[in-house]
């Protein structure tokens, strides 16, 4: 009997998710070992297209109006449906804005478990293993995934994007949507990011800050050393939430997702809300006084000195440098 | 004093009024002669909407609402130079300021690194939010071994209330090593509590959190109880002026001196350990609340003059002039909000005067200054060849330990 | 109107994690407590509803460590009525089985909305506020940074990624998790917490029924290995800016 593993496909403003492409991964990764499909769940209105490069066996797409933006009732209904229809092994969500709204409620809903801050699955044993990263990325999780169905919200960080992607993707089936009754939340409207300032996801240099700024008026050596390196300074949620780098600065899981060639990271502590935003980038730099700061796990170099005492020294070092060059 | 004419209800203004002059000697404040040092001398006094003075004259108008408004006060770094000056010597530091930025605290008003540093101190008992289990582990390796309170079983001589700084600061924690071992060397019984020691409190209460400094003395004075000693002993001018000063005043009384007053007493075991010369300009800067705060001077010029080699020289503004390094009074978690004020730090004011006289060594011995000077040494120009030594390090230099 | 701020202790991280002998849990008795990040911006978001004339604010914790600080300080910063869950023997449980005690005595405080963070580190098996609400057989939307009240009605801003948001309504009564409140939480000063401590009445309620839902089974809890991680420069700062000098210069950056 070939198991099945539901993957919920998240997609805004017309591009479908990262997330959505490495939980296809993760399926992928089981179910190459255990006899089984991956399905991909794509909801939405006139958007098949998002379909077109989804590595699945399968790609259910549920149309209907009521599905053209993302709201909690209508995708619990579809969703868990579904679930309670088929009664896969897996249903993948992402740890995100969407998938968690599906995830829980589900869990509760359908009485079935639910494991979160899933970070990767393996197989052993004929059985499926959760590693999940808790603790603000102090700890990590393994055990067994119950049977015989699992909900699971997975965050980035063991899988590329790429090994979800295909160009020969799966078989779109248009699905039957059941009855969407009226719902107690209602989408109104979108309110786009700001623009008009740098884009950080395309930039190859960022120095980023946390918490461990302290106060907005340090952020003036931080903008030296970006000037001096060609680099541009994004934050931290705390730094942001203070008013003190704009929102167009954020990175992180309710920010931008970032891909630079260089990441330095100066006094943040690696919270994972932050660091499943920078796991694309080539090389992470980390500065914190914390020697057990969980960034440490993600960078390549580090230094547990102050970063204000670090920052002014690296300025001058590099104008120096670059005075030679 | 303006009545409220409608309800007779007593206004802020009134309530305030009242309460200062129910301070210790609080009632001086009607003795006001509006001469305007205070303000003139404060070292931010010319940022300040209302410096002291006019916070005064404020509060006689029945005005005080309109000094309510401003966040200025928080430029007050509780330096004692106003209260100093004072001909009419109205307590203005320990009564007007600390009373003005209690209110602002209630209502609020706080910068935000002020808000961490003192949620920090009331959840982990330090305002950097260290993990009070590590309080003790700047003493790790020092041998003869550091003895904690909780783990000897016996009365001891001194029990040195290490404090926040110096026991988790990593440049400052040299220091304290420094001193453990000149204590060893001196065979001196002394013990300290570890992590049953809590923050002293006393920037916390002259940044407006009274409440929460008499939460730290009942959980300090509960430590202390625990155990028998003689004496406390303190590298940290603030909690030396706490336990001297404040404490009592909640029924906790302990003899207390600074480390510079128990080795200056010591001189005739320490001279003979001093071999090694430090040839070296050093001036020494009087911390706030050792000098100004509580009259000790001569102490720490006397262990810097028994080191050969030395040759003691004085910044203009020196003793009871001393210029504050502007950690005080909240001010070392005040750094951003003043920076942005004030665009000058009291530090690097510090920095130039040393650097001006020609000193090799600005010697120190309060535990705020070391990180606060060698920061200021970074950013003003021509001090990169000034070194900031806490006493004890000189001290242990000499012994060439 | 009653908000309903659910509160979580949650492990503090700036204590050092031991984990039991087993090697399956974190060890209880090196284990310190802290009131949960964003419960303390769900509570914020539930006290400028109620300056700005929502109604009243209850707010409810289980039993654990520092509870009574947390819920006094909450009470000193506006709430009206501060309620503990009393009769557990765990100051850890997963969040399905909190939520099965806690909707209850939600229910029989007859909330028009309920606040709760969006998350907490420790949520193994999902966040609180989606079990919460299904158990309250109300909707639920996470996420929320802005909320204003309508008649009989919330209006939320839900954050996505990218610095995206979509505005939505939802009927009350409702649930919110609570991504940030709209301005950080305020600061109360200690004499205020020490006041309330004297002067307000909390209440302790037991759990209407102590089951306990099998929680995940964890069969190895660890640190991220050390081999993983980075390669520390060491040197005074000089020395580790010319070290960092070089590495920019490497990747081509100088």
């Amino acid at each position: 009997m070939k198991q099945e593993i539901f993957v919920l496909i998240e997609h805004l403003q017309g591009r479908v998710t990262d997330i959505s492409y490495l939980m296809l991964a993760a399926a992928r990764g089981i179910t190459e070992k255990l006899d089984g499909n991956v399905v991909a769940l794509l909801l939405g209105h006139n958007q098949r297209a998002l379909a077109n490069d989804l590595a699945a066996d399968r790609i259910l797409y549920f149309d209907h109006p009521d599905l053209a933006h993302f709201t909690p009732g209508a995708y619990q209904r579809v969703i868990g449906s579904l679930i309670e229809e088929n009664k896969p092994r897996l249903a993948l969500f992402g740890d995100t804005s969407i998938g968690v709204e599906v995830a829980g409620p589900l869990s509760a809903r359908l009485n079935l478990p639910l494991v979160s801050y899933c970070k990767s699955l393996q197989v052993e044993n004929n059985a499926i293993k959760f590693t999940s990263q808790i603790c603000g990325g102090k700890l990590m999780a393994e055990g067994e995934l119950p049977s015989p169905t699992a909900l699971v919200t997975m965050i980035p960080g063991a899988y590329k994007a790429e090994q979800g992607r295909s160009v020969t993707p799966g078989v779109v089936v248009q699905a039957s949507v059941p009855q969407l009754d009226k719902h107690p939340v209602r989408f109104l409207q979108y309110i786009e990011p700001e623009t008009g300032d740098v884009d950080i996801t395309k930039e190859a240099l960022l120095i980023s800050v946390g918490r461990g700024i302290q106060s907005q008026d340090n952020l003036e050596i931080i903008q030296e050393l970006a000037d001096a390196l060609g680099g541009v300074v994004c934050a931290s949620r705390p730094v942001v939430d203070q008013g003190w780098l704009p929102a167009t600065r954020l990175v992180g899981k309710s920010g931008k997702r970032v891909k630079p060639k260089v990441y330095l990271a100066l006094g943040i502590s690696g919270a994972t809300e932050h660091v499943e935003a920078i796991t694309d980038s080539e090389v992470i730099i980390a500065v914190n006084t914390d020697p057990l700061a969980p960034i440490f796990n993600l960078a390549k170099y580090g230094a547990t000195v102050d970063l204000l005492d670090l920052v002014p020294a690296l300025t001058e070092a590099v104008k120096q440098a670059t005075v030679k060059a | 004093m303006a009545v409220n004419p409608v309800t007779q209800r007593p206004t802020f203004n009134e309530i305030f009024y009242t309460s200062l002059q129910k301070l210790p000697d609080g009632e001086r404040v009607r003795a006001c002669l509006q001469c305007g040092t205070c303000s003139g001398v404060c070292p931010f006094g010319y940022l300040m909407d209302y410096p002291p003075s006019k916070m005064i004259a404020a509060l006689r108008a029945g005005m005080f609402d309109r000094v309510m408004k401003t966040d200025k006060v928080w430029m007050c770094v509780s330096c004692y130079a106003c209260t100093n000056s004072c001909p009419a010597q109205i307590p203005l530091t320990a009564g007007l300021m600390t009373r003005t930025k209690e209110e602002l605290l209630l209502a609020g008003n706080v910068p935000v690194e002020l808000q961490d540093a003192l949620e920090n101190t009331q959840r982990y008992g330090n305002p950097m939010g260290e993990s009070p289990r590590k309080r003790a582990a700047w003493a790790r390796g020092i041998e003869p071994s550091v003895k904690i309170m909780s783990q000897i079983n016996r009365p001891i001589d001194v029990l040195w209330f290490v404090g926040d700084y110096a026991s988790f600061h990593p440049r400052v924690q040299l220091s304290s090593r420094a001193l453990a071992r000149i204590f060893n060397l001196l065979g001196v019984d002394f013990g300290i509590l570890g992590h049953e020691e809590n923050s002293d409190g006393d920037s916390q209460r002259l940044a407006g959190e009274r409440g929460l400094f008499e939460l730290l003395v009942d959980k300090n004075s509960k430590a202390f109880q625990k155990y028998q000693f003689n004496q406390i002993v303190t590298a940290d001018p603030h909690a030396f002026n706490a336990l001297k000063n404040e404490y009592p005043k909640l029924g906790v009384n302990y003899p207390v001196q600074h480390y510079t007053q128990y080795l200056s007493a010591k001189l005739d075991l320490l001279r003979p350990l001093l071999r090694h010369e430090i040839k070296a300009r050093i001036t020494y800067h009087d911390p706030c609340y050792l000098g100004r705060a509580n009259g000790i001077y001569q102490p720490p010029r006397q262990l810097l003059q028994a080191i050969p080699g030395v040759e003691l020289v004085e910044m203009p503004h020196s003793a009871v002039n001393s210029l504050c390094c502007g950690g005080g009074g909240g001010g070392m978690w005040l750094e951003g909000y003043q920076w942005e004020q004030a665009h000058a730090r009291l530090s690097e004011w510090r920095v130039r005067e040393a650097v001006a006289i020609g000193a090799d060594i600005l010697a120190v011995a309060c535990t705020y200054e070391i990180p606060r000077f060698e920061d200021a040494v970074k950013m003003v120009q021509k001090a990169s060849r000034l070194v900031i030594r806490d006493i004890s390090e000189l001290l242990l230099e000499s012994i060439g330990e | 109107m009653n908000l309903i701020v659910a509160i979580k202790l949650v492990p503090d991280l700036v204590e050092e994690l031991k984990i039991n002998e087993e090697g399956n849990f974190l060890d209880l008795e090196s284990l310190r407590l802290r009131v949960n990040e964003f419960d303390e911006h769900a509570l914020e978001q539930a006290i400028l509803l109620k300056e700005r004339g929502a109604g009243r604010v209850i707010v409810i914790a289980l039993d654990g460590e520092g509870v009574e600080d947390a819920l006094f300080t909450a009470a000193a910063k506006g709430a009206d009525q501060v309620i503990k869950l009393t009769g557990n023997t765990m100051p850890l449980v997963s969040n399905h089985t909190l939520a099965r005690w806690l909707a209850p005595v939600i229910k029989s405080l007859q909330p028009s909305l309920v606040l709760t963070g969006v998350q907490a580190h420790n949520d193994l098996d999902g966040p609180l506020g989606p079990l919460l609400a299904e158990y309250l057989d109300l909707p639920y939307v996470g996420y929320v940074a802005k909320a204003t009240m309508k008649d009989g009605e919330v209006e939320i801003r839900k954050e996505y990624p990218g610095g995206l948001a979509a505005e939505m309504e939802i009927d009350l009564p409702a649930v919110l998790g609570i991504q940030a409140a709209e301005q950080p939480p305020r600061y109360i000063a200690f004499s205020r917490i020490r006041q309330a401590m004297k002067t307000v009445q909390l209440e302790e309620r037991q759990i209407p029924d102590p089951f306990i839902e099998e929680p995940i089974a964890i069969a190895r809890l660890f640190q991220p290995e050390i081999g993983e991680r980075a390669e520390i420069i060491s040197g005074d700062v000089d020395e580790i800016a010319a070290r960092l000098v070089d590495i920019f210069t490497d990747l081509d950056l100088l």
